[in-house]
């Protein structure tokens, strides 16, 4: 099975070509321009240095969710249009899951954390363990299911579990020093190799999402926010009384 | 029937609250217009709301398309080129369908043509209008532009005159908005207007200083407002039917004075209008008649090509593409984008 991935929910533009096993090709930029200027670029580039035929993919797996709106609409809009043009489904890849799987087979929590502004962040709990079959796999468990909470509420879960943890992602740098305060397990963050989004991770995790079921068509495909909009947020705190005029 | 020499161009346009897709024969044909709208999402806010706009768009993006070329009886193999609105409009929306044109056109190895959304709409006018040929003047005038542009050939445009603060389509907004009677409020304004007399309160015509064809409407604004309060005040009974004719009449006199003006310094006896505001009734009457003394032949697109679509956006795009224009996979959406600009 060969699997376009594309990532764009954070500061990361990432694409990846994987087949089966073998990661093809994988170009993960972390740098100023915005995603709309570098992504198609990016994969392009792919496709002309890995003499890819895009009609020998069978989907489109794109990180869905959480993430920046706006790039996550980038990445999303980009896999429905290539969906389109291929006549191909599209695996919708929860982003904080794909961003876990960076550290498959970790003995502790694995606790990816992305900024989510006002004092929250994206985060999910998952734990490897030994899968039951032949293959010698680990299978990831989720703990906690990806969500926005604040800083505090993910210190105190992870204390409340009592195991070792290694965070990831975007959201490090920015509560390092609150989760040092706050966390009372042994506790380490990843390296540079694997601290952000990767396309190979997405295409990896949607492969096993695949096999599950879990592909949609391309005309269906929605970003997942996890968030309503503020205008939305707002409303529904007024209690949909309509507009003030 | 569609043959091989025949320029197929798929267009799409998200820059504000419709998802729009098109299918357009040779630049003047247009195959199908879809069109799906949110203005019912946002009239629950009382004007656009760009994060929501852009959440409607993604979800309705592939359907519009699919339904345009299904519309038009052909595949994406059949289409010559993509053309997508690049700019102006709100940046979240516009990303939609840039980044969606772009892996379209990626895929199915088909060449990119970013548009200019007013010159979408300028070129609206020759859909219906086969024999009208750049050199004309064009007033632009929507919610957002009110532009009046010397369209000097395909793709080569000069502005003479914009707005210096709202644009009237905005003024239209607010005004009802304090009259209220909500969003949008041009064509609420446009069937009140009727019941109104548009001669009952003066409301001022104001210049631009230094310039002949520059718009200034916050001050109508304002002079609306404080006519409004001065009755409450004076606790004197509003007729809101005059005070919408009045208003309105107000926009289009100076619209229609600096129009005719520009016309007649450029030395074109062809007029055409065009953007969401083009459809008001009253507005169409008096160019009609104003155009018609002066011996000037006035265009105009039917609604459906006045409000934002992709049909003109395909027009624009065809002359784009006639003229050599590609979009690289870098494209990305402007949010300010000026016209004539690349």
């Amino acid at each position: 099975m060969k699997i376009l991935a594309l990532d764009s929910s954070g500061l990361v533009a990432s694409a990846a070509v994987v087949e089966d096993d073998i990661t093809i090709a994988e170009y993960t930029i972390n740098h100023k321009k915005t995603h709309s200027q570098t992504l198609l670029p990016m994969l392009d580039e792919l496709r002309r240095m890995t003499e890819l035929d895009l009609h020998t993919l069978d989907a489109i797996a794109v990180a869905a969710g959480p993430g920046s709106f706006t790039g996550l609409r980038i990445g999303s809009a980009t896999a429905k249009g290539l969906g389109l043009a291929l006549d191909i489904p599209i695996i919708p890849v929860p982003t904080v899951d794909a961003l876990a799987f960076n550290l498959y087979g970790s003995g502790g929590l694995v606790c990816p954390i992305m900024d989510a502004r006002r004092n929250q962040v994206y985060t999910g709990l998952y734990a490897f363990h030994k899968g039951a079959g032949q293959d010698a796999r680990y299978d990831m468990c989720t703990m906690e299911k990806q969500c926005a909470v604040d800083i505090a509420w993910l210190a105190g879960r992870i204390n409340e579990l009592d195991r070792e943890t290694v965070f990831l992602g975007d959201g490090v740098s920015v509560y390092r020093d609150q989760l040092a305060e706050l966390l009372r397990v042994r506790y380490s963050f990843a390296p540079a190799c694997c601290n952000r989004q990767r396309a190979a991770c997405v295409a990896a995790l949607g492969a096993v999402l695949y096999e599950k079921g879990i592909a949609g068509t391309a005309a269906e495909h929605v970003p997942d926010y996890l968030r309503l909009s503020q205008a939305e947020r707002e409303r529904a705190e007024k209690g949909d009384q309509g507009i003030d005029r | 029937m569609e043959t091989k020499e025949d320029i197929l161009i798929l267009a799409i346009e998200s820059s504000c609250d419709e998802t729009a897709a098109s299918v357009v024969k040779n630049g003047r044909g247009v195959l199908s217009n879809i069109i799906s709208s949110q203005i019912e999402l946002h009239t629950l806010y009382g004007g656009v709301v760009p994060e929501i706009a852009s959440r409607k768009h993604i979800e309705k993006i592939n359907q519009v398309i699919e339904e345009a070329l299904v519309g038009a009886g052909v595949t994406l193999e059949d289409i010559t080129a993509i053309a997508v609105t690049y700019g102006p409009g709100l940046v979240g929306a516009l990303l939609v369908g840039v980044s969606a044109a772009k892996a379209i056109s990626f895929a199915a190895q088909k060449p990119l043509v970013g548009v200019h959304h007013i010159e979408g709409h300028i070129s609206a006018n020759y859909i219906e209008n086969q024999e009208l040929e750049p050199p004309f003047v064009c007033l632009v005038v929507s919610g957002g532009h009110t532009h009046l542009v010397v369209v000097k050939d395909y793709g080569e445009y000069d502005i003479v005159g914009c707005t210096r603060d709202d644009a009237a389509g905005e003024a239209f907004d607010k005004v009802a908005r304090t009259l209220g009677l909500g969003y949008p409020g041009g064509p609420k304004i446009d069937s009140l207007s009727r019941e109104g007399d548009p001669d009952a309160i003066k409301f001022p015509r104001a210049k631009v200083v230094g310039s002949d064809y520059d718009f200034s409407f916050s001050g109508l604004k304002s002079a609306v407002l404080n006519y409004l309060n001065s009755c409450e005040m004076k606790g004197i009974e509003v007729n809101e039917a005059d005070v919408a004719a009045s208003f309105q009449k107000a926009v289009i006199d100076v619209l229609v004075r600096h129009s005719l003006n520009a016309v007649g310094e450029y030395g074109f006896n062809k007029f055409a209008i065009a953007g969401g505001v083009a459809s008001n009734s009253s507005l169409r009457a008096a160019f009609e008649t104003e155009c018609g003394k002066r011996n000037i032949k006035f265009y105009h697109p039917s609604p459906i090509y006045c409000t934002d679509n992709a049909a003109m956006i395909g027009v624009a795009g065809y002359y784009e593409y006639i003229r050599g224009t590609r979009s690289g996979y870098d494209l990305n959406a402007i949010p300010n984008l000026r016209l004539g600009e690349r």
